[in-house]
């Protein structure tokens, strides 16, 4: 045996190891518990993978190929550690955006190259070569334009209104007629304006499938973009020949997927649809039909008069927590609650925030344990027993018309039942309608008070007023 | 615009449309009030309270000509003739049951409409006067029982011996049965509750009593009124009753259905089987009785020493508590109609509350409306069996034919694809299945980390640009150069992100 059929023998048992710790790094975030353990198998895979293929590289002499694989790794790895270190809790959607953008990227790159350096071809292979080259820049590209409109939308250096261009399905169709006919005639006649081509009618049209969704879609769309950058890394393995990025790519692939499938459900939405871009649907207009009665204000002092007299306590929070950076006070209410003997804990809407598991790490990030926050469907059963419900910066996710009136158009999405409760105080800054434009009849329900300002301030007021009254009673 | 709130003439009535309380409101809203005088006299809300408020005193004919009159009771017709053309009254007109007074107002050249009939929809649930009055009715009926009944309600233990808890039977868990079961429960009383509808169980629960289901049938209500039921059920909830009737002390009953006499709940015999000092209200002694033996507006004991309250005036009874809520039922209708908070009343009859409400309108005769079919429990069994269905109906046909198809594609691809293809295609698919089934498992809360490390093992793209940094063109190197060192931020981003991330999540420090 060669010394090259070694390495390559060496380097597919390596690629087989890396596969399976990463199998194993997403099934340890199962739980908690195993969590940590399981990203401790993803770097190992990692490792062994690019270790594998460096000795693929040492072996075939690539000396200028090694060196500049080391300084993309030192410059690559010193940017992606400081900026994992840097971001903020709350401004992780467009941190996971960027990232996605990259791969998307990368994969573009590597079709181009498959097609500028082929490498040696079976002849009946070239045709499906070039397929695979096409494919690849499309997904890539779709994917890379697509996850930087996210970004610009989630930082809010874009407008998060639904981009509503005439006739936009028919553009969406038309851009694949495109790319099917330019890779039929690529296949039979390559050219390379074709791939130039390609890769502009990608790159429009992962900018419109994300320009024309709305900004509370943004946890359907994140998941979207995650599974695309799979589809794409798996589309570059086909063109490589490699396993292992075909097996990671289906991973991450279905993974996003699966996420997307979960969100959709949240928000009782088509997964087809929304997996094609073209689920925006007309805006709601549901602005003539504002909720009719009236909202009875609140103010903290009472607020905390009653969470000190409360058994049970449960907060819902939305992504307007986030915004108004609400978490550390509302953390500190938890703590002081707690030590009262109320039971306070959190019921977490799925499409809560604007990436899925958003609040539960930033409740996180503020010290709120883990076991306290528990899901749609932990909770929902027993708001009926609280005494006490908060919401904080959430709306379309605990409206009871999604619940009861079956003409409202959010109506079917599962939502937390919170109007079940004693009392709910809404923290808001305005009676405004949410993301979804739907109006809210929660806000004017008899057993419902409304907090109005900033979530942030009006916590640390309830916080303020509870340890006064807590110096009250030890008189 | 001049609101008047009269004096109520009807007899045995000791409400008012108004309080002190909303009157303040009404001004608020931009309204010149006049109240009669002597109006709050019987509900403890004296004259010089109303002037405090804003509001002006007038005479009879003076309040009867404002523009917008307010009213409990269908004014007698001496009043009606008072109204000025273009009024507007607003009142506790019964429409249904009262088709004369609609005749009657329909030759008035004024507005009419009836507070009593908002449609049952959460937002008009604020102006709903039947949802106030059958909460106080329904304390009410418990007090009255109260009183009547010699025992306490609450079990104690004293020096002078173990006192059991009254046990307390409601019939119907609509507004005034709940209003009956939390005061009941309040009180100390063992409170068990039994309705057509079983989605009031957890209400029911939810505020101190035991829901005891009636095993038969029912049709579910779309428009929140319990419905007239079936016959398999009245002969189980017949059986429940005479069970109950011989265990509890108290039996109040709250079956009403709108327009029609009362269902007989408690039999003669049912009577005849309870303890002697048992008592029993009838809250619909006005419709006929849910008891054999009721008689309207009186207190009556049978041989057998139980008593029997069929008082019709229960909220006439809390007079002042009755004024408030019926008050603010009205200021709360008000405010709908005077959008523009300018004491301006304004009716849009493409509002369905407004629409529902305005018995008549300038002589033409406006009631019924056209229905509205909403629901206090959402109607939402039948539109996800109805979604269910139709999904199952296109799967049975579409998803063998999608079989089918997939199955010929797969072995044709198969048989026409040169060597690594299938191999990849296999790869890929085995992949799909085994990400399906690891993801489904990964924790909701753990979300967030799943994307950011599926981030970063998507990075392993960086394979297949370090295969390529191999080559000896420098464009390809270029290429693969940016492409590893994208994804190498997404590498070490993405797991050190992770890990961070991961750090935070601490489960509570045992105490």
């Amino acid at each position: 045996m060669s010394a090259e059929t070694i390495a390559v023998s060496i380097a597919g048992a390596a690629y087989l190891i890396a596969a399976i710790l990463f199998i194993r790094a997403l099934a340890g975030l199962s739980k908690h518990e195993t969590s940590r353990g399981g990203v401790v198998c993803g770097i190992a895979g990692m490792a062994v993978a690019i270790t594998a293929t460096l000795v693929l590289l040492l072996q075939a002499k690539a000396i200028i190929g090694v060196v500049l694989l080391a300084a993309a790794l030192v410059l690559g790895g010193a940017i992606g550690l400081w900026r994992a270190k840097r971001v903020e809790m709350t401004a992780m959607p467009q941190f996971i955006a960027l990232m996605h953008s990259f791969v998307g990227l990368a994969a573009v790159f590597i079709g181009w190259n498959g097609y500028l350096a082929p490498g040696e071809i079976d002849h009946a292979l070239e045709g499906v070569h070039r397929g695979e080259v096409f494919v690849g820049v499309f997904i890539g590209a779709i994917t890379f334009t697509g996850s930087i409109i996210a970004f610009l939308k989630l930082s809010a250096r874009m407008k998060s209104a639904p981009l509503v261009l005439p006739g936009r399905n028919t553009l969406n169709v038309i851009a694949v007629l495109i790319f099917v006919g330019l890779t039929a005639w690529f296949v039979a006649a390559p050219a390379l304006w074709m791939l130039i081509a390609v890769t502009a009618v990608a790159l429009l049209l992962g900018m419109h499938l994300v320009a024309s969704i709305g900004g509370g879609d943004m946890p359907v769309v994140i998941s979207m973009l995650n599974s695309y950058s799979g589809w794409a890394a798996a589309a570059s393995g086909f063109l490589l020949n490699n396993d292992l990025l075909i097996v990671t790519g289906a991973l991450v692939g279905s993974s996003g997927a699966y996420l997307s499938y979960i969100m959709c459900k949240a928000m009782n939405r088509s997964f087809v649809s929304v997996i094609l871009g073209g689920y925006g649907i007309a805006a709601p207009t549901a602005h003539d039909a504002q909720t009719q009665g009236e909202a009875v204000e609140v103010h903290a002092a009472e607020v905390a008069a009653r969470l000190a007299d409360a058994r049970s306590v449960i907060i819902t929070p939305g992504f307007g927590m986030a915004v108004a950076q609400a978490q550390y006070p509302v953390a500190e209410l938890t703590r002081m609650l707690r030590e009262r003997g109320v039971d306070v804990r959190f019921g977490i809407h799925p499409v809560a925030g604007r990436l899925p598991g958003h609040m539960n790490v930033l409740l996180a990030e503020a010290k709120v344990p883990y076991d306290l926050v528990l899901e749609l469907d932990e909770i929902n059963d027993d708001f009926a027993e609280t005494s006490v419900v908060l919401v904080i910066g959430a709306n379309d996710t605990v409206n009871p018309a999604a619940a009861e009136e079956p003409g409202s158009p959010i109506a079917g999405m599962p939502v937390l039942h919170v109007w079940e409760a004693e009392e709910v105080i809404v923290f808001k800054r305005s009676m405004a309608s949410g993301y979804a434009g739907v109006p809210n009849p929660l806000f004017t329900r008899e057993n419902t008070r409304m907090l109005f300002g900033d979530a942030k301030a009006r916590v640390e007021d309830i916080v303020r007023a509870l340890a006064e009254l807590r110096v009250g009673s030890s008189r | 615009m001049r609101i008047g709130i009269v004096a109520e003439t009807a007899d045995g009535e000791t409400r008012v449309a108004g309080t002190p309380n909303t009157v303040g409101q009404l001004v608020k809203l931009g309204y010149e009030v006049v109240v009669e005088r002597g109006a709050g006299a019987r509900s403890a809300y004296p004259d010089h309270d109303f002037v405090a408020s804003g509001a002006a005193i007038a005479d009879h004919d003076t309040t009867w000509s404002a523009d917008v009159v307010l009213a409990i009771n269908a004014p007698a017709d001496a009043d009606l003739a008072r109204l000025k053309p273009g009024a507007t009254l607003i009142a506790w007109l019964s429409p249904g049951l009262n088709p004369a007074i609609v005749d009657r107002l329909a030759e008035l050249p004024i507005t009419a409409l009836a507070l009593d009939v908002v449609p049952r929809i959460s937002r008009a649930q604020s102006m709903d006067v039947l949802s106030s009055t059958a909460n106080i009715a329904g304390y009410r009926a418990v007090v009255e029982a109260a009183t009547e009944f010699g025992r306490f309600f609450t079990g104690q233990v004293t020096a002078a011996g173990k006192v059991p808890p009254a046990k307390v039977l409601v019939g119907g868990a609509g507004v005034a049965g709940l209003a009956a079961i939390g005061a009941a429960s309040s009180m100390g009383a063992v409170v068990r509750a039994t309705d057509p509808r079983p989605e009031v169980a957890d209400q029911v629960r939810s505020i101190g009593g035991t829901y005891l289901p009636v095993e038969a049938e029912v049709e579910k209500s779309t428009d929140g009124y319990a419905k007239a039921t079936s016959e398999a059920y009245d002969a189980a909830a017949a059986k429940l009753y005479s069970t109950q009737a011989r265990d509890v002390d108290i039996i109040i009953t709250t079956a009403n259905i709108p327009g029609r006499t009362a269902p007989i709940l408690i039999t003669a015999a049912d009577v005849a089987s309870m303890k002697s000092g048992s008592v029993i209200v009838d809250l619909a002694a006005a419709n006929g009785g849910n008891v054999v033996g009721t008689v309207p507006g009186q207190k009556i004991v049978t041989e057998n020493g139980v008593t029997i309250i069929g008082y019709t005036d229960l909220a006439r009874r809390l007079p002042a508590q009755a004024s408030q809520l019926y008050g603010q039922n009205l200021v709360n209708l008000l405010k709908l109609l005077t959008p523009g908070n300018d004491g301006q009343l304004v009716l849009d009859h493409t509002d369905v509350v407004q629409r529902a409400i305005t018995v008549v309108q300038h002589g033409e005769k406006l009631y019924p409306p056209p229905p509205v079919s909403v629901s206090a429990a959402p109607p939402k069994a039948a539109v996800e069996a109805s979604v269910a269905h139709e999904s199952k109906r296109m799967s049975t046909s579409a998803r063998l034919s999608l079989v089918i198809v997939g199955l010929t594609a797969l072995a044709v691809l198969y048989a026409v694809a040169p060597a690594p293809l299938p191999q990849h295609i296999s790869v890929l698919v085995l992949s799909v299945v085994i990400g399906f089934s690891v993801i489904g498992k990964v924790a909701h809360a753990l979300h967030t980390p799943l994307m950011s490390v599926t981030n970063a093992i998507s990075g392993i793209v960086v394979v297949g640009s370090m295969l390529q940094l191999g080559s000896d063109d420098w464009t390809v190197r270029v290429l693969a150069f940016i492409a590893a060192l994208l994804v190498s931020i997404n590498i070490f981003g993405g797991f050190s992100v992770t890990r961070r991330m991961l750090r935070m999540f601490q489960k509570e420090a045992k105490r």
